[in-house]
């Protein structure tokens, strides 16, 4: 796990885990002058484009994925004024309802909140360096790149 | 000067193999290290213009290479 670092007064951590994502670990963020608190979470869904999925493998270059997203926590903190902001992928095999990736904002108004969130979620697709292996339900198995909608 | 190209992937699973040592001349640079592992088992399908990383930041195919560089082609990522 990196430390948290501070930036600007925010409380930044970012975290590649071959462990379970556990929200009730993420839900205590910031504090008492944050009036928004946004929980964005990614799950293995059960299809892709139509095939049905059992479960998959996600294979990361661990040290710059660690790096990275340490840097997209940091651009985001520098653009908008945040108090916590918490962000976990997954690596190893997932069940299907996993949880793949999270990401924990607390600030004092929701927009800020909700941006920062998505802009997290849109830089980790496209710059973490980490590769998915679906498995399907036929027994084969796929390195798959992002859906057409999200190149 | 020796490098090494870190394998992911498709890549790994083409190569049969998740690091490659290269002996390059001593000016050389990433697209040229590339180049080299075309002709490499499984690696001849390698895209003209791949992503790479150089000491575990995104960097350009012209970047010129020092000894020791940790080289990684990174192919179409998929978090999320």
């Amino acid at each position: 796990m990196s430390p948290a670092v501070d930036a600007g007064g925010a409380r930044v951590i970012g975290r590649m885990s071959e462990d379970p994502i556990r929200l009730d670990d993420l839900l205590g963020a910031g504090s008492s002058a944050d009036g928004a608190v946004t929980v964005f979470v990614g799950r293995v869904r059960d299809q892709n484009r139509g095939r049905p999925v059992v479960r998959l493998h996600y294979e990361a270059y661990g040290k710059m994925a660690e790096r990275e997203l340490a840097a997209i926590l940091e651009e985001t903190v520098g653009r908008w004024t945040l108090s916590h902001l918490e962000a976990v992928h997954r690596t190893g095999t997932l069940e299907l309802g996993e949880l793949s990736v999270a990401i924990v904002v607390a600030a004092p108004h929701r927009a800020t909140a909700y941006e920062a969130s998505r802009h997290v979620i849109e830089e980790i697709k496209r710059r973490l360096p980490i590769w998915k292996r679906e498995e399907y339900a036929d027994g084969e198995v796929e390195w798959v790149g992002p859906a057409p909608s999200e190149a | 000067m020796t490098v090494t190209i870190l394998l992911f992937a498709n890549h790994r699973e083409l190569a049969n193999a998740a690091s490659v040592e290269l002996e390059l001349s001593a000016d050389a640079n990433v697209r040229e290290a590339v180049d080299r592992l075309r002709s490499l088992p499984g690696l001849a399908c390698l895209p003209a213009e791949p992503t790479v990383a150089v000491n575990r930041e995104y960097a350009s195919l012209e970047r010129d290479l020092n000894p020791g560089d940790e080289i990684a082609l990174i192919p179409a990522v998929a978090g999320g």
